[in-house]
């Protein structure tokens, strides 16, 4: 009989992640019933919890704020260890003392989004309501209301105005967002790999995942906390398409090529003979372990909505009109997750708007993950932009407060 | 042809240029502090830098991305993009000044970029090299090759200056599209400006470069 291995179950117990979503290891910021969050779909969403964490030190002026927005899969761990997975931080390269984004020089902020499933309000957290996992009950939110939430936790935090807005992939997107709606709360702005429109393609790999999920039996059609399952099957396929679009051919060629996991021969089953079949098992199963099936839904749901143009009569140039903000655009040559030809039109845009931006393609063939990676020529701009931004903004190394 | 020749400038002595290129100072000093400006082909940004040192809001347009890059990592605002393609997108009057350093010959299209420059920004400042200098009207004619010099040294087959002209060609297209030349000065091979009472045809002659104020003349 031909063997058959799918997806292992996730060795950390559901109950960790479940505990991580509403009591997380992470500064919260609580918003009661007269504090509700209005969102696009037109519902209040109150009360609602934002986790965050932050890193360096506030100076007197407030003005060295720098928001970073995660992607996706990301969480506000940007640069300490997961509580749930014990991994570090997921842009500890980016961030930290003498790094791109210095916390010798910047407060840091990094809040997990609404939605997510790491602490902020989302479908993984019990509704007060109900006393139950709010699962499919939870509404549809979008990148403006994930920013909306952000705002409301700077204002929390007494700052009226962020020094920089930074992310990539769905980070760029709320960095955007930010941008497009407050632009006199955003001195600059670092989207990088992104776009200000979810394509067609993106929309369809989406779809897959989420259908991925739909189809795994432990879905439960959303109620799984109940049954005590977890869909990690049907998670674990979605994180695994979405995994190919992260890298590249050439990424995938260099990485693994057509070479054997562990054996010399094939074992004529479907069995994982090829590294790479393995190495994305591998990324599958890690994911269940830290993420809400539910919560992908409803965040892949965000970045198919989103459409800044859409939001100002379909031309993007009106939605960076007049803008003060000084913008730096990244693209990664090999990204075709987030073309290169995406970031342009966004810089077009801009220049319409005669605002001040920076735009840098940066050659490498790690795909889409690139602005994950420790990759010189990016960290070196990042950094130049923030220096150079920082400057103008009448700030210099070592005014934090001590 | 009318043109209207100011006097030199003051700070541009050519023997103490210190690190940056002569022409480089020379279109420094014909723009205000506060001004804000575009330079089109910025290269690695050296003309930035030097505006920007002199308190003046620069952007740039470089086609290469190593350009680009070398640019952003220094701070300066400049993006990848095309002059023949790319200038369309930016708005009427968004800019004080446009500069085109030392790019127009390498443009498919040097009057359409011309019209651009002009319409993006309140006035432009062109360089080129003067396909008429002396050097390159010898080679031609004596070597019977065409003209490679210190500052164009790419051969025939793999220059990217698909458009070369001559001081003369450049002031009768600026005629043509009514373009008004605030300033015009021509730079000898040491970057040194000639003297401005010589006769157009000495400058046409013995100018390695010339660099051009412009303005959008009157309605015709």
């Amino acid at each position: 009989m031909t063997k058959v291995q799918s997806i292992a179950s996730p060795a950390i117990h559901g109950e960790d992640r479940a505990h991580e979503a509403d009591h997380p290891t992470s500064q919260l910021a609580k918003f009661g019933m007269d504090q509700p969050l209005k969102l696009d779909c037109g519902i209040d969403l109150a009360p609602f919890q934002i986790a965050y964490q932050t890193y360096g030190k506030l100076n007197a002026d407030r003005s060295n704020a720098i928001l970073v927005c995660h992607a996706l899969t990301g969480d506000q761990h940007v640069n300490n260890p997961h509580p749930v997975t014990g991994k570090p931080g997921w842009w500890d390269t980016m961030v930290g003392p003498g790094r791109p984004l210095d916390t010798n020089s910047y407060f840091v902020i990094c809040s997990n989004v609404i939605g997510g499933c790491m602490g902020s309000t989302g479908p993984a957290s019990i509704n007060p309501a109900t006393a139950k996992v709010w699962g499919l009950d939870f509404p549809i939110i979008t990148i403006p209301d994930m920013v909306r939430a952000q705002t409301m936790l700077i204002d929390r935090l007494g700052i009226e105005t962020l020094f920089c807005v930074v992310g990539g992939s769905m980070g760029g997107m709320q960095a955007l967002q930010w941008t497009a709606a407050y632009p006199e709360r955003v001195f600059s702005t670092l989207a990088i790999a992104c776009s200000t429109r979810h394509s067609a393609q993106n929309i369809a790999f989406h779809e897959l995942g989420r259908q991925a999920v739909m189809a795994d039996p432990d879905w439960r059609a959303g109620r799984y906390f109940e049954h005590g399952t977890h869909p990690h099957r049907g998670l674990g396929v979605a994180r695994m398409a979405a995994h190919i679009t992260y890298l590249s051919d050439a990424a995938l060629h260099r990485k693994f090529g057509r070479r054997m996991q562990d054996r010399d021969l094939p074992t004529f089953s479907f069995d994982a003979d090829f590294q790479v079949e393995s190495y994305l098992r591998y990324q599958g199963s890690s994911f269940v372990e830290r993420f809400d099936a539910n919560s992908y839904l409803y965040l892949t749901r965000a970045m198919d909505y989103f459409d800044i143009a859409a939001d100002h009569d379909g031309a993007l140039a009106r939605a960076f009109r007049g803008i003060k903000t000084r913008f730096c655009v990244v693209s990664f040559t090999s990204d075709w997750l987030f073309p290169t030809a995406e970031s342009r039109a966004l810089v077009h845009a801009l220049n319409a708007s005669s605002a001040r931006v920076s735009f840098a393609e940066i050659e490498t063939d790690r795909g889409h993950d690139a602005f994950l990676l420790e990759v010189p020529e990016f960290f070196d701009i990042s950094r130049a932009f923030l220096q150079s931004a920082g400057k103008a903004r009448g700030l210099g190394n070592g005014d934090a407060e001590p | 042809m009318s043109i209207q020749q100011t006097l030199p400038l003051a700070g541009v002595t050519p023997d103490r240029t210190g690190n940056y290129r002569s022409d480089h100072l020379l279109v420094a000093e014909m723009i205000e502090r506060g001004s804000k400006v575009l330079d089109v082909g910025c290269g690695d940004g050296e003309l930035l830098m030097l505006l920007e040192s002199r308190g003046i809001d620069g952007r740039g347009i470089e086609l290469s991305r190593e350009g680009v890059n070398r640019c952003v990592a220094k701070g300066l605002a400049v993006v990848q993009g095309d002059a023949d393609t790319d200038l369309v997108n930016y708005p009427d009057d968004a800019f004080d000044y446009v500069i085109l350093s030392q790019t127009l010959q390498a443009t498919r299209q040097p009057k359409a970029v011309l019209e651009n420059l002009l319409r993006i920004g309140h006035r432009a400042i062109v360089s080129f090299p003067n396909f008429g200098f002396w050097r390159m009207r010898l080679q031609l004619l004596v070597g019977g090759h065409m003209p490679r010099t210190e500052n164009l040294p790419a051969t025939w087959y793999d220059t990217p200056n698909i458009h070369f002209c001559t001081i003369k060609d450049f002031v009768q297209l600026c005629d043509e599209i009514n373009v008004k030349m605030e300033r015009a000065v021509a730079l000898d091979l040491y970057g040194r400006p000639l003297r401005l009472n010589l006769p157009w045809w000495f400058w046409n002659m013995f100018g390695e470069q010339g660099v051009f104020l412009l303005s959008r003349g009157k309605a015709k």
